[in-house]
């Protein structure tokens, strides 16, 4: 069954970004997922962004009905079903989060959580440009050092965040990274942590419909991310032809990311 | 020691547990997952001529544990594509039946005719999903359809066909007969339950489509109702569907007149391990009623019942 609740904060984070607030009872763990609809329009799987009962999620404008949510209103009605899925382990003490552009938007929370038990985060932010830079300011809340890298150079590192993740795992012990982010740049995350033997989790993300594991729609490998993910461990990744190359479209074909 | 294999239209199965069509179907890899779980067989997702997107969400609606509402709209990658689905099930020795729709018996009868080359060891005809124009049960609710249909794919393949019916008809038996008549080799049943559901606050439908299939615990005595009159009317072997959670539940369908059985939104509800415990827990409920194989059950609950 669906709650039908209302948006009750919007929040511009990005000229791309925004984030939708809104009441919803059922507890949630960081990394977990809900169904989010807009009535009239489409219903999509988001990460919490917001995980405690006052939830959110944090959508990137990427095809129509994201384009179109990104006007929602507060007020607005919007269906709830969830969460669904697995959630990041909390135990690491010292984490590198990598979050590329909105895939930070998964990582906040649980970083959050790992910093409220004592944890310790380093976080390392990419995104196209300075302005797509999401939750930079929550980040500096929840880490004890953000480092950012941009394609365009307008700010901190000009290249791949990747650059900087590599490095600061060369620098520094951590007990294990959290990344969200294109699949291309969580498979080079994957690379410079593995001859460290620091373990990797990867928040996933494919085409989604019923978010029951059933509809077999985000199907990756052996796996269904609705019910097996969104979190993976690498190494279930890392042997996967698909991850980082192709992706199934509604009708199920293989398609290039 | 209760033996579960099962034999359907000549061919064997390991058990009477098969996966239902249209539940882990889209890829090979989950066609691999049910059968390494246990199904004694898996059936496709309907696969059609071309891909197809099928409907926008939501494509779901949910009710605890005793139903499930579904318009996905037949969403497939379309027969080009589906092979390499199959070859990976294949490979890892699954039973593969191969689920087909089309919108006129030409239509079925090429897919049929391309299924049939990657190896699937049947044909299942879907006559019956409630909620695609054109299409499924708008073709499975008139037997002259469902007869031209099956008449023609049997013309273009050689492995047993079965005929998957629709619940929403007035007469359900007479489309099992229609596809008895014209050469079918087996009947399944049912399809969903045509269905919907409003939403008081938006006042709109919740599906995208509007309406759509009921399938789980909440249809098992409507797929019972509609096995027990099929079993009266045809010969062929019915495989029963709706509602299949427990082994009582499969018990009833074999008792109801079912040689087999498929379990879909019990998936959902349980994961795919559920055919580990369905198998494991059948075999410990025939042995406790004294049953050594399930083709001893199949209709006896017709002996000595008065007609349903």
């Amino acid at each position: 069954m669906r709650t039908i609740t209302e948006v009750s904060e919007r929040i511009v984070e990005t000229p791309s970004t925004v984030t939708l607030r809104f009441r919803y009872a059922p507890s949630a763990l960081p990394g977990q997922f809900v169904m989010i609809w807009l009535p009239g329009d489409d219903e999509l799987p988001m990460s919490l962004s917001y995980t405690g009962e006052s939830k959110g999620v944090t959508i990137k404008a990427m095809g129509a009905t994201t384009r179109a949510a990104l006007s929602i209103p507060a007020g607005a009605p919007v269906g709830i079903r969830g969460p669904y899925g697995n959630h990041f382990d909390l135990t690491p003490k010292r984490i590198l989060l990598v979050g590329g552009g909105s895939g930070t938007a998964v990582l906040a929370p649980a970083a959050e959580a790992a910093a409220r038990s004592g944890g310790s985060v380093v976080s390392a932010l990419g995104a196209t440009t300075a302005a797509e830079l999401l939750f930079l300011d929550r980040a500096r809340g929840f880490s004890e050092t953000v480092e950012v890298a941009t394609d365009d150079g307008s700010r901190g590192h000009h290249g791949f965040v990747t650059d900087v993740s590599q490095r600061l795992l060369s620098e520094r012990e951590f007990d294990a990274v959290w990344t969200c982010g294109p699949e291309v740049m969580m498979r080079k995350v994957i690379a410079a942590a593995e001859p460290r033997h620091v373990p990797v989790f990867c928040s996933m993300e494919r085409q989604m419909k019923c978010a029951l594991g059933m509809c077999d729609a985000c199907a990756l490998g052996p796996y269904h991310v609705c019910t097996d993910g969104p979190v993976f461990p690498a190494p279930q990744l890392a042997a996967l032809p698909e991850f980082g190359r192709t992706k199934r479209d509604s009708s199920g074909r293989k398609v290039p990311l | 020691m209760v033996d579960l294999r099962t034999t359907v239209a000549g061919i064997s199965f390991r058990n009477p547990l098969w996966l239902a069509s249209g539940i882990w179907g889209e890829s090979g890899n989950s066609l691999k997952g049910a059968w390494d779980a246990g199904a004694g067989g898996v059936v496709t997702k309907s696969i059609g001529s071309e891909p197809r997107l099928g409907y926008p969400n939501p494509t779901i609606e949910t009710y605890d544990k005793w139903g499930m509402l579904n318009a996905m709209g037949l969403p497939n990658p379309g027969i080009a594509e589906y092979p390499q689905e199959i070859e990976v099930a294949r490979s890892a020795g699954a039973t593969v039946i191969g689920s087909v729709f089309g919108a006129d018996a030409d239509e079925f009868a090429a897919l049929a005719g391309r299924m049939a080359a990657t190896g699937v060891v049947a044909i299942e005809l879907n006559l019956s999903c409630p909620h695609a124009k054109g299409l499924g049960s708008e073709i499975g609710q008139d037997p002259d359809q469902v007869r031209d249909v099956v008449a023609a794919v049997k013309r273009a393949v050689r492995i047993p066909v079965i005929a998957k019916i629709t619940p929403n008809h007035y007469d359900v038996p007479m489309l099992a007969e229609a596809a008895e008549n014209a050469g079918a080799d087996a009947i399944s049943a049912i399809n969903t339950v045509r269905a919907m559901a409003v939403d008081v606050r938006l006042r709109r439908p919740v599906l995208a489509h509007g309406s759509g299939g009921l399938s789980g615990p909440a249809i098992k005595p409507v797929g019972l109702a509609c096995v027990w009159q099929i079993y009266e009317r045809v010969k062929i072997p019915i495989i029963g569907i709706g509602g299949i959670i427990s082994a009582d539940d499969v018990i009833e369908y074999l008792l109801a007149g079912a040689r087999a059985v498929q379990v879909g939104t019990a998936v959902a509800f349980e994961g795919i391990g559920i055919f580990h415990r369905l198998r494991e827990d059948l075999s410990t409920r025939l042995a406790a009623l004294g049953v050594a194989t399930t083709g001893e059950l199949v209709g006896a609950g017709h002996r000595g019942a008065g007609a349903a």
